[in-house]
């Protein structure tokens, strides 16, 4: 099993899917010629083609809508939006088409397209090129949508979005393209449904996702080393759907829960996992769930400030502790 | 077009206008729920284009006037009414309604209700076409006003950009909703407007349908040759309101009696009685049978169709038993 890159991983799904399959095309701006902002689709131009590597123009929800017009007709389109701030502009094929096609034909036409988009808050980019949009894709009936937080699911959640037969928003981060991981040797594909144990506890669950499973990790260890508490840590790759059964598992081993965002706290991920805990096992609790999550504001410029939004390891040692009296 | 083109075609647009005629009347007695948007007055815009084209075979998709489309298309009438009276046998199983008629199998690929959404999507079918190799194009019917969105120029720059084969067809009624298009729109002539893209165009009477198919043979022709895009617009007048819930009191009377002397089934039928290819008795039982086979075969099928069960209420949301969604994860190394 070798150790790559999280880019090469993105990198790698786009060849073999492309390779396995003439219809697999993919689609952004930037990404043929340049070899895409993060080097997801670096060398593909020259291997496929301008007719299966397009450069875009500047016109999200045109190529976004194209996209899902030719999932219509049996292309499998992998459109990159080079930055969630711009799936936007591109929400309304999104949603109003992608998303509602197969309902509203009664199950006579699907759009089996991916849009894969880095969000996350980087360094000093600003309100405009720092949103994390997960929030907004996940309430949409009709849209998967995955997070990956390693190589090994970057690569194995878009090799399963390109075969599945509904849209899959995949929300990437832009931190993330540089991480090194292992992913396995050999062709794998990942359920585009459920959650992973990230590490095993028994005393506290610390749900995450994308980067902040990072921050569960290194709080855990922390929790471990310094405090004697033994956090579990759930990886909540598909946050459309979420994965109750792994939620409920989980608080009811552990009988508490932390949820970890990178976004603001309103109308999010932790909102609708605590609506989850206590809906599926609220009798299960030793302890109110807690949200650790970023403060309610545009990203500011300023580093400083911008550190104060997000939250980090510290911020999930300090929730956990408190939880704990200790 | 000879003699039993024409009477065919006046017959297949004397249908669609005593369809949506009946559609009327059952929202009146609400039978039909909804918005609903009615195509009378712009018959020979569907017709006349899509005789040039081949129905069945281009891929075809429009907005939420959508209805005539597609049974031009093929689309059975009696599971177009069956959708607009909410019944599990109308073409989109009654998930739809009149803005979300689908027939699939006939290339008909659906009404849209966002102003200007279909644009990306026809483009998106002619670059699968072009991928794939077929002699299929890719025609979309959209109004007028749809030229003001952004999708308008997105769509038109990629088209033009990547010679795509899709036919844009801009039926102009002269209304965006309740609004005259001089008052919303810079540049009243939207034939003109594509100049800027390169993209081949031209402006059609849209009230006689020869004049139709004519300039949408020469349209046809440009766009399955593979030259790209082309844009016609014709020049035509909705009869009724924009939708059931619009009064139509921006319209004066003497504008509607205008259009009204230029009706395109009118203005057939005379020619082909004038030609001696038709009588005034021959076309009144020609109406006597459509009237009969709407209210006696159509819309006793609509009534009589079950309804969606809500057990299925969830069906149609995503894939069914899709193995990339729930499957154990696959390969990898043991």
């Amino acid at each position: 099993m070798a150790q790559i890159m999280f880019w090469e991983a993105v990198r790698r799904a786009h060849d073999e899917e492309m390779a396995n399959d003439p219809m697999v095309i993919c689609m952004g701006e930037d990404i043929g010629v340049a070899g895409g902002t993060y080097k997801a689709t670096n060398g593909l131009y020259a291997k496929y083609g301008a007719e299966r590597v397009i450069d875009t123009p500047i016109s999200e929800n045109g190529f976004t809508g194209l996209a899902v017009g030719a999932s219509f007709l049996g292309v499998r389109p992998i459109v990159e939006i080079m930055s969630v701030n711009f799936a936007w502009l591109a929400l309304d094929q999104l949603f109003n088409s992608a998303a509602k096609v197969r309902y509203m034909s009664g199950g006579q036409l699907t759009a089996p397209v991916v849009v894969r988009s880095p969000g996350g808050t980087a360094h000093m980019l600003g309100a405009q090129h720092s949103a994390r949009m997960e929030k907004v894709f996940m309430g949409i009936a009709g849209l998967r949508v995955v997070t990956p937080s390693n190589p090994r699911q970057a690569y194995g959640l878009l090799k399963s979005a390109v075969r599945c037969n509904d849209p899959v928003f995949i929300n990437e981060h832009e931190l993330m393209y540089n991480m090194k991981g292992e992913v396995p040797d050999n062709e794998y594909f990942m359920p585009l449904e459920g959650s992973e144990v990230a590490r095993e506890g028994r005393d506290v669950t610390l749900f995450g996702y994308n980067i902040s499973v990072h921050w569960c990790m290194a709080a855990a260890d922390i929790l471990s080393k310094q405090f004697g508490i033994e956090a579990e840590v759930i990886d909540l790759y598909s946050l459309a759907p979420l994965d109750r059964a792994g939620i409920r598992k989980s608080v009811s081993k552990t009988h508490r829960a932390i949820i970890v965002e990178e976004a603001e706290a309103p109308v999010g991920v932790g909102s609708e996992v605590m609506a989850i805990i206590n809906e599926e096992c609220f009798f299960e609790l030793d302890a109110a769930p807690v949200r650790v999550s970023a403060e309610n504001v545009p990203i500011p410029y300023n580093h400083t400030l911008e550190k104060a939004v997000i939250p980090d390891a510290n911020d999930v040692v300090a929730a956990v502790r408190k939880m704990f009296g200790k | 077009m000879n003699a039993a083109d024409k009477k065919r075609l006046l017959r297949e647009m004397l249908f669609a206008r005593r369809f949506e005629e009946r559609c009327y009347e059952a929202y009146v007695e609400r039978k039909i729920g909804g918005f609903l948007h009615l195509y009378p007055g712009e018959e020979a815009c569907a017709f006349g284009v899509l005789e040039a084209a081949r129905p069945g075979h281009d891929y075809v998709i429009t907005g939420y006037r959508d209805h005539v489309h597609a049974i031009k298309c093929g689309a059975d009438p009696k599971e177009v009414m069956a959708e607009l009276f909410a019944k599990e046998t109308g073409s989109s199983k009654g998930r739809g309604g009149s803005m979300h008629i689908f027939d699939v199998k006939h290339h008909f690929m659906g009404g849209y209700a966002l102003v200007g959404g279909p644009f990306p999507l026809a483009a998106g079918m002619a670059k699968a076409i072009q991928l794939k190799g077929g002699d299929e194009i890719a025609i979309c019917f959209l109004g007028d006003a749809a030229n003001n969105q952004g999708t308008f120029h997105e769509s038109l720059n990629m088209a033009a950009l990547w010679k795509l084969p899709v036919l844009y067809v801009c039926e102009n009624n002269l209304y965006g909703i309740g609004t005259r298009i001089d008052r919303s729109t810079a540049v009243v002539e939207q034939y003109k407007r594509v100049a800027a893209y390169n993209i081949p165009s031209a402006q059609e009477d849209g009230q006689d349908i020869e004049k139709v198919f004519k300039a949408a043979q020469k349209a046809v022709k440009h766009v399955r040759s593979g030259k790209g895009p082309y844009f016609l617009e014709l020049m035509t007048y909705r009869y009724r309101g924009h939708s059931m819930s619009d009064s139509n009191a921006y319209r004066g009377k003497d504008e509607e009696r205008m259009w009204s002397k230029r009706d395109p089934i009118i203005m057939l039928r005379d020619r082909l009685i004038e030609s001696g290819d038709l009588t005034k008795a021959a076309y009144k039982t020609m109406d006597t049978e459509i009237l009969d086979q709407i209210e006696n075969d159509i819309i006793a099928f609509a009534e009589s169709s079950p309804e969606p069960r809500v057990e299925e209420l969830h069906k149609y949301v995503f894939a069914e038993n899709d193995p990339w969604v729930k499957g154990a994860a696959r390969g990898g190394d043991k």
